[in-house]
């Protein structure tokens, strides 16, 4: 009983820092909207601070504000860059100025334009095509983005807390700390997920992955939802990186029963056979590819539609229209964090499916 | 869908596959394989423990089922010395009785052969007493009356012949 | 995005909308029906919602 209260504690806690997150985002935004009056509508400017907030940076940035006399000001630190462009060059994300000034390394100049670095000339100038599509040379970036720091955090910080549950079991056997409340969904993956799915004789070696991709997913989405405004999931890059090991997994684990379901359905004839194998082995890539595309379009849609009703407050300007949408908003939160476990839960229960299809062995009853 | 393609970052993607794949092995390693271990020796511990309270409740009971033979057999084994006891006590009397009857009868028959030749004994004597008397008187007859020769034989005769052995 | 391209958007939100609520449905019933099975229900709906919201999202990002 106590427990469950605290967690309910936790889970309110959470949500109202979310929320709080969202409209601290949306001050931010009311403070820039009076400085575009007369270029642009506030709504052609919510739509622009969406697609931005949905985009990586190059810097680590919590938040930005005008001073009076009309100059950025960033929170935040800069990250390194590193580009592979004849060579290895790493510099700090800083030179670029949030986008403002061209950096110089080497003797080569780059140039940020639409959050993507292009090779330039000293004065920085981006040609267009007739699609305004940059056609300048883009060097293979390999930066420690925001999203590249984050993953990398979550991951240091999974290790952390996994690795210090672990040392917690070597004294007694009972779970103790954070384990108490980790080791029901441990068990809840192992028994519910893993077992029914995969089969008592194969599941353990699935097991490190399917946890790993649930804490994982589950942990980047619910930071997505914290002040902090980082969006990994929403990256088609990370959602593709998990998918492929999912499909890696299950190639290259699969039995001969599996393979022989594919190029060969026993139990219909011949000509059905031959039209089979090749939807079969379309099937085998558009299950990985759902998977990437659900997480990735779940976190997205979940982001663009809490930050337009939060935006909404601003088109509305009334007390009634804007106390409605805030309430919207709250909701919505609440929505998204159940969105952000049941997007893990499902990343998870779906791989486990695909690694359980893998290594079903063959029955006769077919 | 070509927006997305351009959003493509290779960068991290490429991050994310070293990160990811490094952290599940490190993870498996460090964490994962211990929890997992530790979990399932926890749950064997119980089910070896419930196996084991299982057992001991069947071998009491097999105990209690033990006990109660051993009393039932104890019950029995008393009930049949009681018996045999009975039976030989029984038996001792019968013995007893069938032994004095027989040295009652058999001392009654000793008795009854005594008797018989006591009697036998005395039939004889008394003969030969009475032979002597006879004697005796016919002595005495013969004496007083050897006068008359043919009528004193003929008195013997008629008094041998009156006094026959009986 | 030209018009047909959001009213086949239009489209794909309305059938993967109504199928997943065909699902969520049924398995309403299913629970009231057999409410110690809910939680092998909950699962198998989740899992075809996913797979039809999956094939929704491709659609959506076709059209």
């Amino acid at each position: 009983m106590h427990n469950v209260m605290s967690l309910k504690t936790i889970c309110l806690l959470f949500v109202f820092v979310t929320s709080l997150s969202f409209s601290q985002e949306s001050m931010h935004l009311e403070e820039i909207a009076p400085e575009v009056e007369g270029k642009q509508d506030v709504k052609t400017e919510i739509k622009e601070y969406i697609n931005h907030h949905l985009l990586d940076s190059y810097d680590f940035s919590l938040t930005s504000y005008t001073t009076d006399s009309g100059e950025h000001k960033y929170i935040g630190f800069p990250l390194p860059v590193i580009l592979w462009d004849n060579g290895l060059k790493v510099f700090s994300s800083s030179k670029f100025h949030h986008g403002e000034s061209v950096a110089e390394v080497d003797g080569n100049h780059y140039a940020l334009h639409h959050n993507k670095i292009y090779k330039t000339d000293a004065a920085g100038t981006i040609t267009l095509d007739e699609h305004h599509h940059a056609t300048n040379k883009k060097p293979l970036d390999f930066s420690i983005t925001k999203n590249v720091f984050t993953i990398f955090l979550v991951g240091l910080l999974m290790f952390f807390m996994f690795s210090g549950m672990a040392k917690k079991y070597k004294k007694g056997n009972m779970p103790k700390g954070i384990g108490r409340f980790l080791e029901p969904i441990i068990l809840y993956i192992r028994d519910d997920i893993a077992l029914p799915n995969i089969g008592k004789k194969h599941y353990k070696r699935y097991m490190p992955y399917l946890l790993t991709v649930f804490f994982f997913v589950w942990i980047i989405n619910l930071l997505g939802l914290t002040p902090l405004g980082v969006n990994v999931t929403n990256n088609i890059a990370v959602t593709l990186a998990l998918a492929l090991i999912t499909y890696v997994l299950t190639t290259f684990t699969a039995n001969k029963n599996y393979w022989g379901h594919i190029f060969w359905m026993p139990g219909v004839p011949v000509p059905m056979k031959i039209i089979l194998a090749p939807i079969e082995l379309l099937g085998t890539i558009i299950k990985p590819f759902s998977l990437m595309i659900r997480l990735y379009a779940n976190i997205t849609a979940g982001h663009i539609v809490l930050m337009s009703i939060i935006g909404l407050m601003f088109i509305f300007k009334n007390w009634l229209g804007s106390s409605l949408s805030f309430g919207l908003a709250f909701a919505l939160s609440l929505l998204e964090l159940l969105v952000a476990a049941l997007q893990a839960y499902i990343f998870t229960m779906l791989s486990a499916l695909y690694f359980g299809s893998a290594v079903e062995e063959h029955h006769d009853d077919h | 869908m070509e927006k997305l393609i351009n959003e493509f970052s290779i960068g991290l993607f490429f991050w994310q596959l070293v990160l990811f794949i490094g952290l599940v092995l490190l993870l498996r390693k460090f964490a994962w394989k211990p929890i997992l271990d530790a979990v399932e020796k926890r749950e064997s511990g119980i089910e070896d423990a419930l196996k084991s309270a299982e057992n001991a409740k069947l071998e009491m009971q097999n105990l209690q089922a033990d006990n109660q033979k051993l009393l039932k057999e104890a019950r029995a084994e008393r009930e049949e010395m009681l018996k045999e006891a009975r039976d030989m006590k029984n038996k001792m009397i019968e013995d007893a009785k069938a032994e004095a009857s027989e040295t009652a009868t058999k001392l009654i028959e000793q008795a009854q052969a005594s008797i018989q030749s006591e009697k036998k004994a005395a039939i004889a004597d008394l003969k030969s007493q009475v032979a002597n008397l006879s004697v005796e008187i016919a002595e005495k007859v013969v004496r007083t009356e050897l006068s008359n020769k043919d009528k004193q034989l003929q008195l013997v005769e008629t008094m041998l012949g009156e006094k026959s052995l009986n | 995005m030209t018009g047909l391209n959001f009213v086949g958007a239009g489209l794909i939100v309305i059938g993967a909308g109504l199928g997943i609520g065909r699902i969520g449905g049924q398995a309403m019933d299913a629970i009231a029906r057999q409410p110690e099975a809910s939680g092998k229900i909950q699962t198998a709906m989740l899992i075809a919602a996913a797979l039809i919201e999956g094939i929704g999202f491709a659609a959506l990002f076709a059209a």
